[in-house]
C-alpha cells in the first residue's frame, strides 16, 4: 500500500514535469510574442524588446525554465531595479497583464470552480445513479423507458444551449432567481449555493444523464451475473439482492469514471464558467491563453493536471478497497 | 404441509415454461413430469436447449416471472409453488430448496468473505439468529465439506480458493440451512476430472448424512451413470425416456438415448472404430420439427409410416416398471434395432 | 514370453516406426515471472518445466492432464504462439526454438492450430470464404484452380456445404465453426497439427462427430496431431500414443493400450479412474486423491506428484524421479510404479 502511493506519487511528479515542460515549449512555439500582445499595436521594435527583457522573455528557454521551477519550490526575485520584488516560494510569477501574483489569482478563482463542481457532482451521482440503478431494475417498463428518453435528451444537450434556456426562463423573463454569482462558503453558504443553483443545475443535469445511461447498463450487466443469481438462490429479499449484491458491483466502475471526471473538471468547467459570468478558474485560463499570459496559463495547466493524476491515484485506491481482487503494487 | 416419508419430496407434473420472444414463442420445457424422494439423485440429461436448466429454475423459482409463463405443477414438500406468490417462494428457497451452479467462481461474490456469504445464507432464514452463531455456523459448514482450516479460510475471499474448494464452499452454502432439496446445475462441468471426482464423492456422502432429494443436471451421462438413482433424458423442451439408471444405461429405449450413449468415447471397448455421432444439430425451440422433434436427426424417422413427422410421441411405459420412452417405434421394432445396430457397438454393455 | 516381447515392442521408449520424428521437443521449458504482494520480488511459475517428446510423421500424440498442468502453453510454445524458456524445438531436423521471419512463416504452413473456442477463433466480419483463404494469400499461394475453388474443397472436406463460402461465422452452429477452424488449418497442406481442446466446448453429440472428422484427416492426409485435452476418453479414442503431464512435467508416456490398460504412474491410474464412465454405474472402487495441485510458484522437492500420492515415502520428497522404462512398458517418472489395469 505505502509502496505504491510512494510510487505513484513519484510518477505524479514526473508526470507534471514532463507537462510543464511540454506547456513552456508549445508556449514558445507559438509565433506571436506575449510582449507584442501587451505592448499593443504602435510598439516599435525597442519598446517590445524593452518589455520582453522586463518580462524575463529575452533569456534563453531552459533558463527561462530554471527560473520557473526555482521559483516554484524556493521563491524568487521577479524584474530589476525600481520593479523589483520578492516572490516566496511557492512562487507562479506574476500575470503579464495585471502585474497580480498568479498564486493569488488561482486563490481566487479556484474556490469557484471547485464550488461549481462540488456542487453539481452531488447532484449527477445522486440523480443520474439512482435513476440508473431504479430503470435497471424496471427494465422495460414505462418508467424506464421515460428514463432512458430523458437521459437520451440530456446526453445530447450542450451546456451552452441548456445553461442559457435556464438562464433565460429563471432569470430574465421569470425573475424568480438573480443571476448567478459567486460568494464564498466560508462568508455566507446560503448566498453561495443559491448564486450557484443554475450552474449546478445545468452540469448536473447533463452529466445525470450520463451517469443514468452509464448506471443502468453496469447494474444491467451486474444483474446477470451468476453471484446475483446466487443471491436469490439464498432466498435473500430483493432489497438485499439489489443493494449488497448487485449495486455493490454495479457501483466499482462508476466510481473510477466519477473519479475522473471529477479531476477532469477541477481544471475548469469553461463553458459553464463563461455562460453564468463566473470567475472561476477555466475562464482565467482561457483569458490567459487569449492573452499569452505564460504564467497563468502555466500555472492552470499544471494545476488542472495535479487534480487529474490525483483523482487518478484516489481511484485506484478506492477500487483496492472496494474491490478485493485489487492488489496494489 | 408435510408429505409422508415415502412420497416423493419434489413432485413435477406437467410443467409448462415458455418465454414469447419478438421470434415468437419459445416453449422451453414442454410438459416435463418428474418426482424426487428424499435421499434419491434424479440425473436430468440433455444437450444445450433441451430446457434441463430452465426445469431447474423454474423449481427453485429463480425464473425471470415478468417474461415467463409457468403451467403445471411443482409441488416441493407438499406446497405448489406454480401460482404461488413471490415472497412465499422465497421464503421456502434456501430453506425447503437450494441450488448449486456450473461456474463457483462467478457465482460467488467477489467482494465478500467465503465465511460472510455462508452465514448470509443462514440468516435469511434464520432471523434469530446473531451474526456470531451464523458466523460460527459457516465455519462448521466449511468443516463439513472437507475444507482444511475452516477458520482461517471463512475469512478468505473466493478468488483465494482453488476450484474445487469453491465449488465446496458453494456446497456449503447451499446446505446451511439443511434444504431437503438440492438442484445440482452442471456442477462439475469446470473441475478437472480429479476434482470432480472429489465433488461426486462429497455430494454422495452429504445427501447421506442429509437425507436429501438431489437433481442432478449434466450432459455428462459418465456423472449420470457415477450418482443417479433415476435419469430423465430431455430433448427439445420434452422428456424423451425416463427411468432407473439402470434402465437407462443398460436397456435405453429411445434413438436420442441410444445416440448420446454411442456418441461418448468410453475408457472401455475398441478404441479404433468411430464414434457413432447423432447427425445435425439440436433443434430450435421457436420453430420445432413437427411431430417427434427428435425426426430429423433420428435414423429410423421412416420406420413408422409418417407418424414421426405428424405425430408428436406420448411419453409411454416400456413395460418395464418406471422405464418411459416417447417414441413411434414400437417395442419390437426398438428391441431389434437395439440389439442389430446398437448393443454391439461398444456402447452400454 | 510373448507378453514380454509384445511389451518390448510397444515400447513407447523404442520407436516402432522407422520414419525420422517430425517433431521433436527437448527440456522445453516456459517460466512465466509473477510479483509476489508483500516484498515486491519477482517469483517464476514453472508452467512448463523440461518436457521432451517426438512426434513421428502421420502420428498422434495426446497430451492430457488437469488444468494449469502446462499442456497448453506447451502447444503454444510448438506453434511458436509464446516463446519457449530453454529447451529445443525441432522440426523436419531444424532447430525452430526461435524461428522469425521467413522461417516461421514457412514453419506456419507445415504446422497448424485448432483451438478450443470455434467462435473467438474466426473473426466474425469476415465471410467464412474469406477466412479459410487468408492462410492461402498471407502466404501468397495461388492454388491450381484458384483460390475459390481450394475453400470449397476445404469446406467439402470437412463436411460443410461447399455452397456456404459467403456466409458468416455466425450464421453456423459450433460443431460447423470448429469445422471452418479445422478447414482453415488444412488450407496450407499442413505436416503436423496442434489442437488445443478442439472438442470441448461442443456439445456431446457434436463432439463425436467432429472426433471423428478429425480421424478421418488424419487417416486420409496422414497428418501428425499433437492433440490437447483433458478429457481422457476423446483422447483415447484419437491418440496412439499418450503423454501424461502434471505440474509442468510428463510423467507418463506410453501406447494408447499401455496407458489406459495398464500405467504404471500413480497420477495417471487416478485420473483414469476419476473418469466418470457410461459402462461404470454408481460409485466403485475409485482411486480418491486428495487436496488440490500445488502451486507451480513452488513446486515440491522430488517427484511433483509426491504431495497428493498414496504411495509416496521419503525418497519421493529427497529424489526426483527420473524417467525410465518401467515393467508395463511405459515410460514413466515414478520409484514406486505400479502394474495391472486400473479399477
Amino acid at each position: 500500500m505505502l509502496r505504491f502511493v510512494i510510487r505513484r506519487l513519484l510518477l505524479a511528479v514526473t508526470t507534471l514535469f514532463a507537462i510543464s515542460i511540454i506547456t513552456f515549449v508549445l508556449f514558445f512555439a507559438v509565433p506571436s510574442s506575449p510582449a507584442t500582445v501587451m505592448c499593443g499595436k504602435n510598439c516599435n521594435p525597442t519598446q517590445i524588446a524593452q518589455v520582453e527583457h522586463r518580462l524575463g522573455l529575452d533569456q534563453p528557454l531552459i533558463d527561462q525554465y530554471g527560473t520557473f521551477v526555482k521559483g516554484i519550490f524556493a521563491g524568487r526575485t521577479i524584474g530589476e531595479g525600481d520593479f523589483a520584488r520578492e516572490c516566496p516560494a511557492p512562487c507562479l510569477g506574476y500575470s503579464f497583464r495585471t502585474d497580480e501574483p498568479v498564486l493569488d489569482i488561482i486563490k481566487r478563482t479556484l474556490p469557484v470552480t471547485v464550488s461549481i463542481v462540488i456542487g453539481s457532482a452531488i447532484l449527477w451521482l445522486l440523480i443520474g445513479v439512482s435513476l440508473g440503478m431504479a430503470s435497471a431494475l424496471k427494465k422495460g417498463t414505462i418508467f424506464d423507458r421515460l428514463a432512458i428518453g430523458t437521459s437520451l435528451v440530456g446526453a445530447s444537450l450542450q451546456v451552452y444551449f441548456f445553461g442559457l434556456v435556464l438562464l433565460l426562463i429563471f432569470v430574465y423573463s421569470t425573475g424568480w432567481l438573480t443571476a448567478p454569482s459567486y460568494t464564498p462558503f466560508t462568508q455566507n453558504p446560503g448566498q453561495w449555493a443559491y448564486g450557484l443553483i443554475l450552474p449546478w443545475i445545468t452540469l448536473g443535469f447533463l452529466n445525470s444523464a450520463l451517469y443514468a445511461r452509464l448506471s443502468r447498463a453496469q447494474m444491467l450487466e451486474t444483474l446477470s451475473e451468476d453471484f446475483v443469481r446466487t443471491a436469490r438462490a439464498k432466498g435473500l429479499p430483493k432489497t438485499k439482492v439489489y443493494t449488497r449484491h448487485a449495486l455493490r458491483a454495479a457501483i466499482t466502475p462508476i466510481v473510477t469514471i466519477a473519479g475522473l471526471d471529477i479531476g477532469a473538471a477541477l481544471g475548469g468547467t469553461v463553458i459553464t464558467e463563461t455562460i453564468f459570468g463566473l470567475q472561476g478558474l477555466g475562464k482565467a485560463s482561457v483569458q490567459a491563453v487569449e492573452d499569452l499570459n505564460l504564467p497563468i496559463v502555466l500555472a492552470t495547466v499544471l494545476l488542472a493536471a495535479t487534480f487529474i493524476v490525483a483523482m487518478n491515484i484516489i481511484v485506484d485506491l478506492l477500487y483496492a478497497v472496494i474491490d478485493p481482487r485489487v492488489r496494489l503494487g | 404441509m408435510s408429505v409422508s416419508p415415502d412420497d416423493p419430496y419434489l413432485q413435477v407434473r406437467d410443467l409448462q415454461v415458455q418465454f414469447p420472444t419478438e421470434d415468437g414463442l419459445v416453449r422451453a420445457v414442454d410438459g416435463v413430469s418428474f418426482s424426487v424422494r428424499r435421499g434419491q439423485t434424479l440425473g436430468i440429461v440433455g444437450e444445450s436447449g433441451s430446457g434441463k436448466s430452465v426445469t431447474s429454475m423454474a423449481v427453485m423459482g429463480l425464473h425471470n416471472a415478468a417474461r415467463t409463463k409457468l403451467a403445471g405443477e411443482i409441488s416441493i414438500g407438499g406446497t405448489n409453488i406454480v401460482g404461488m406468490h413471490d415472497e412465499k417462494i422465497r421464503e421456502m428457497r434456501g430453506q425447503d430448496m437450494a441450488m448449486i451452479f456450473q461456474d463457483p467462481l462467478s457465482a460467488l461474490h467477489p467482494y465478500y468473505k467465503v465465511g460472510v456469504q455462508i452465514a448470509e445464507a443462514y440468516r435469511v432464514h434464520h432471523p434469530s439468529a446473531s451474526k456470531a452463531e451464523a458466523a460460527k455456523r459457516a465455519v462448521d459448514m466449511l468443516d463439513r465439506v472437507g475444507i482444511p482450516q475452516p477458520q482461517r479460510r471463512a475469512k478468505q475471499y473466493p478468488h483465494e480458493f482453488s476450484g474445487g474448494m469453491r465449488q465446496r464452499a458453494m456446497i456449503a452454502m447451499s446446505l446451511v440451512n439443511d434444504p431437503a432439496l438440492l438442484i445440482a446445475d452442471e456442477p462439475t462441468t469446470a473441475l478437472d476430472v480429479t476434482v470432480q471426482a472429489q465433488i461426486l464423492d462429497l455430494l454422495e456422502d452429504l445427501q447421506r448424512e442429509f437425507n436429501s432429494a438431489i437433481i442432478m443436471i449434466t450432459h455428462d451421462l459418465g456423472v449420470v451413470a457415477q450418482i443417479a438413482d433415476d435419469v430423465l433424458v430431455m430433448y427439445a423442451g420434452r422428456a424423451i425416456e425416463t427411468g432407473s439408471v439402470e434402465q437407462v444405461m443398460r436397456s435405453p429405449q429411445h434413438p436420442y438415448t441410444w445416440g448420446l450413449l454411442a456418441s461418448v468415447p468410453s475408457l472401455h471397448g475398441d478404441a479404433e472404430i468411430d464414434l457413432v455421432p447423432i447427425k445435425g444439430n439440436p433443434p430450435s425451440l421457436i420453430n420445432l420439427p413437427s411431430g417427434c422433434a427428435f425426426n430429423p436427426r433420428c435414423r429410423y424417422a421412416g420406420q413408422n409410416g409418417n407418424r414421426s413427422f405428424t405425430e408428436a410421441p406420448e411419453l409411454r411405459s416400456t413395460g418395464q416398471d418406471g422405464h418411459h420412452v416417447a417414441c413411434h417405434l414400437s417395442a419390437a421394432d426398438r428391441l431389434r434395432i437395439y440389439q442389430e445396430d446398437i448393443a454391439h457397438a461398444g456402447v452400454a454393455q | 514370453m510373448t507378453d514380454l516381447v509384445d511389451a518390448a515392442e510397444d515400447s513407447a521408449a523404442t520407436p516402432a516406426s522407422s520414419r525420422e520424428p517430425l517433431l521433436k521437443v527437448e527440456n522445453l521449458q516456459k517460466h512465466f515471472p509473477v510479483r509476489s504482494g508483500v516484498l515486491g520480488s519477482s517469483l517464476l511459475v514453472r508452467a512448463v518445466d523440461g518436457v521432451s517428446f517426438e512426434v513421428r510423421p502421420g502420428e498422434t500424440l495426446g497430451l492430457v492432464g488437469e488444468s494449469g498442468c502446462g499442456k497448453t502453453t506447451t502447444g503454444r510454445m510448438l506453434v511458436r504462439l509464446i516463446e519457449a524458456t530453454a529447451g529445443k524445438i525441432t522440426f523436419e531436423g531444424q532447430d525452430i526454438t526461435h524461428a522469425k521471419g521467413r522461417q516461421l512463416r514457412r514453419l506456419r504452413q507445415d504446422m497448424q492450430i485448432i483451438f478450443q473456442d470455434p467462435y473467438a477463433s474466426l473473426n466474425p466480419r469476415h465471410t467464412v470464404g474469406r477466412i479459410i483463404a487468408m492462410p492461402l494469400q498471407v502466404n501468397g499461394i495461388n492454388p491450381p484452380g484458384g483460390v475459390k475453388k481450394r475453400v470449397q474443397e476445404l469446406l467439402e472436406t470437412v463436411g460443410l456445404n461447399p455452397e456456404h463460402y459467403n456466409r458468416y461465422p455466425h450464421e453456423f452452429s459450433g460443431g460447423q465453426r470448429q469445422r471452418i477452424g479445422i478447414a482453415r488449418a488444412l488450407a496450407l497442406h499442413p505436416k503436423i497439427i496442434v489442437a488445443d481442446e478442439p472438442v470441448s466446448a461442443l456439445d456431446v453429440s457434436i463432439q463425436a462427430q467432429v472426433v471423428n472428422l478429425l480421424r478421418k484427416l488424419q487417416r486420409d492426409l496422414d497428418l501428425a496431431f499433437v492433440f490437447i485435452a483433458h478429457d481422457l476418453a476423446v483422447v483415447r479414442h484419437f491418440c496412439e500414443r499418450i503423454a501424461v503431464m502434471y505440474l509442468g512435467k510428463i510423467v507418463e508416456t506410453g501406447t494408447r493400450k499401455q496407458i489406459y490398460e495398464n500405467p504404471a504412474h500413480p497420477y495417471t491410474r487416478a485420473l483414469l479412474s476419476a473418469v466418470p464412465d457410461v459402462t461404470k454405474l454408481g460409485p466403485a472402487g475409485r482411486i480418491k486423491l486428495e487436496g488440490d495441485v500445488p502451486s507451480p510458484i513452488n513446486p515440491p522437492s522430488g517427484c511433483v506428484f509426491r504431495t497428493r500420492c498414496w504411495k509416496a515415502q521419503e525418497k519421493c520428497a529427497t529424489e526426483t524421479p527420473p524417467l525410465t522404462i518401467k515393467p508395463n512398458g511405459t515410460v514413466a517418472a515414478c520409484h514406486f510404479p505400479e502394474e495391472g489395469a486400473v479399477v
